[in-house]
């Protein structure tokens, strides 16, 4: 992983796992790039997981726990979205890691 | 899942020890900490100049600290005891993934340094210099041991791999080489209480909706407290119970078992995280530290005793150590041991009646569980030999109808660790982790051809983790993996409380 994307001719400095180093630097153009990356497109569904992620951590300074966010899912999308299976079909390596990483925000860290 | 840039061993029928092939895994290492990540702990924050020199008087100051360390540098008499006891070793068939190929890599070091004939005639004792090179293979392979101590119990001698593998994270700690993993995780329990990071706003957000679920789901108002003053029981559990699954399934298992019981507890801000990464990396002084946490919120709740919820090497901590890192807990309730783990907890009121079950609620399931490295070989529970294996059994058990065990050589003191323990659950380790798992899933896998099992329980966050992640790579479901409490937590039938019955009795009128 290299120490640095590149956005629209920009350049944004990451970490080693290719986190966004600066939390307030945050495009949405960063998010595609990273997603295409890991070879993801991104969908009006993962943009409103991606942008859930980020209203939730203004506020609380820490992504939602798994199941803050599948119940918010759920009540947006209706109940059959709103669990961990569906934020897999998503985020294939975790809406944790995957999708904080998307939002650019930092990877949670810990036991899980 | 994510597609394996390695290969994933295949699973076979019967324990298959691997003929030796070197080096495998010379390559893996984890991400060393940054500078900022060093200093909270007290660790210099880069590989000092004259590093050596500080290494081996850190290693002098180690051996006489702790006569173990020596006594187990000394008595390995290369018996082969252990070569195929280690689940990195199986999975990955690197020599110095034997445990008596870790251990050497600080025994020569030792004997170079510390011994007369390693002095005298290093290449007859097999003693090398501490060379730049060597370290390398020590930040490499110190971190390819989960400290899970299987190896100890088929050693004659008792000789503890995982004490050898923290002395030499601490070593390493100390001349500024540390691991990214856990010495963030240890800043972030400095700065914010826990291992994740959540400040208090978002644990009571957290805790709301944990609430309003289970009123959802049950009809019955059961609590989720924190930091209320005066409450009878302190709850310590992993952060990850707050956040991840299946870990939080557990979390409102607790929380159901507590509203049965009857009795008030409370969560802290404080001390949100019953882990100690001090352990892992061998640091007394940042076990403390972290332990010491337990101690000021225990004190400003005013609580009377502390229950420990599902973690291994948190239970080894407090089981085994609280007392001298944190006590004395004279302040406490004498008739309750000091600390509880919720298991005993659940066990005592199962034991007593207390409980009600409907087991036909996990008939979905057919179980097994899974002895956490940490507690079944480091510390006990309740009042008899071997409890820490029969409790949560028995608690299994009392809650479904369906249990199997796995194969004996692969339970109890003899169980084989998640692969993801001792500070290595980690993204940049996952080659390791997966193929760590390897024994493990084996026999998970063998009872689920011939028992037709669908789960398997555990009571440690890390192995939760460790599982949810690697079951896929080995074709398994992530969701195979259950907390034991949340077992309790499908099964328990709930008594309703006096507002509860007031909302009944509303709702009936306005119909």
């Amino acid at each position: 992983m290299s120490d640095t994307i590149e956005v629209d001719g920009k350049q944004y400095g990451v970490d080693e796992e290719g986190y966004l180093a600066n939390l307030n630097d945050w495009v949405p153009g960063i998010a595609t790039v990273m997603a295409a990356q890991d070879n993801i497109e991104l969908t009006d569904e993962h943009w409103d997981i991606i942008n859930f992620l980020r209203e939730y951590y203004e506020e609380y300074q820490i992504a939602p726990a798994v199941r803050v966010l599948t119940k918010a899912v759920g009540k947006k999308l209706g109940k059959d979205k709103g669990n961990s299976k569906y934020l897999y079909s998503l985020f294939p390596y975790g809406p944790a890691k995957q999708a904080c990483r998307f939002a650019g925000l930092p990877k949670p860290t810990g036991c899980v | 899942m994510a597609k394996a840039t390695f290969e994933v061993p295949e699973l076979s029928q019967y324990l298959d020890v691997p003929p030796v092939t070197p080096q495998t895994m010379a390559h893996s290492k984890p991400f060393v900490a940054k500078p900022e990540f060093q200093a909270p702990l007290g660790f210099p924050g880069e590989l000092m100049d004259d590093w050596q020199e500080k290494a081996l008087d850190k290693m002098g100051e180690l051996l006489g600290r702790y006569r173990s360390l020596r006594v187990y540098l000394d008595s390995c008499v290369k018996c082969g005891s252990c070569t195929d006891k280690c689940h990195y070793y199986l999975g990955t068939k690197d020599p110095k993934n034997m445990p008596v190929g870790r251990q050497d890599l600080m025994r020569k070091v030792y004997r170079r340094y510390f011994t007369l004939a390693g002095k005298l005639f290093p290449k007859l004792v097999g003693a090398e210099d501490f060379t730049k090179e060597v370290l390398d293979d020590w930040y490499s392979y110190y971190h390819q041991c989960s400290q899970c101590r299987r190896c100890s119990v088929f050693c004659p001698y008792g000789i503890d791999t995982a004490e050898i593998s923290m002395a030499a994270r601490e070593i390493m700690d100390s001349i500024g080489v540390g691991q990214k993993y856990c010495n963030e995780i240890i800043s972030k329990v400095y700065t914010i209480g826990n291992n994740l990071g959540l400040p208090g706003p978002a644990l009571r957000d957290t805790l709301e909706g944990l609430e309003e679920d289970v009123l959802d789901d049950t009809g019955v108002a059961v609590r989720y407290p924190i930091d209320e003053v005066g409450a009878e029981i302190l709850l310590v559990t992993p952060s990850a119970d707050f956040f991840a699954e299946p870990h939080v399934d557990g979390l409102i298992g607790y929380g159901k078992v507590f509203h049965e019981a009857g009795v008030s507890w409370t969560l802290s801000s404080h001390a949100s995280e019953a882990a100690n990464f001090g352990m892992f990396i061998g640091s007394y002084e940042n076990m403390r530290r972290v332990a010491q946490r337990i101690r000021e919120a225990a004190i400003q709740l005013k609580v009377k005793r502390i229950v420990f919820g599902e973690c291994g090497h948190a239970w080894r901590v407090a089981y085994s150590f609280l007392n001298t890192l944190a006590g004395p807990w004279d302040f406490l309730d004498p008739r309750y041991p000091v600390p509880q783990h919720i298991c005993e907890f659940t066990y005592d009121l199962i034991q007593e009646g207390k409980l009600t079950f409907d087991k036909g609620e996990n008939d979905d399931k057919v179980l097994t569980y899974h002895d956490s490295c940490n507690v079944a070989r480091a510390s006990r529970m309740g009042n008899t030999p071997g409890g820490q294996f029969e409790i949560p059994r028995a608690i299994i058990r009392a809650t479904c109808n369906h249990f199997y065990d796995m194969d004996e050589d692969t339970i109890r003191d003899r169980t084989f660790c998640c692969g993801g323990g001792g500070g290595l659950l980690t993204d940049d380790l996952m080659e390791l982790r997966v193929k760590g798992a390897k024994p493990r899933v084996e026999a998970l896998n063998n009872v689920m051809l011939e028992k037709g099992v669908t789960h398997m329980a555990a009571i440690c966050a890390i192995c939760k983790s460790q599982f949810t992640k690697v079951l896929p790579y080995y074709g398994m479901e992530m969701d195979q993996i259950v907390s034991l409490h949340q077992l309790v937590s499908n099964a328990i039938v709930l008594t309703p409380t006096l507002d509860d019955e007031d909302d009944e009795e509303e709702a009936e009128e306005a119909a």
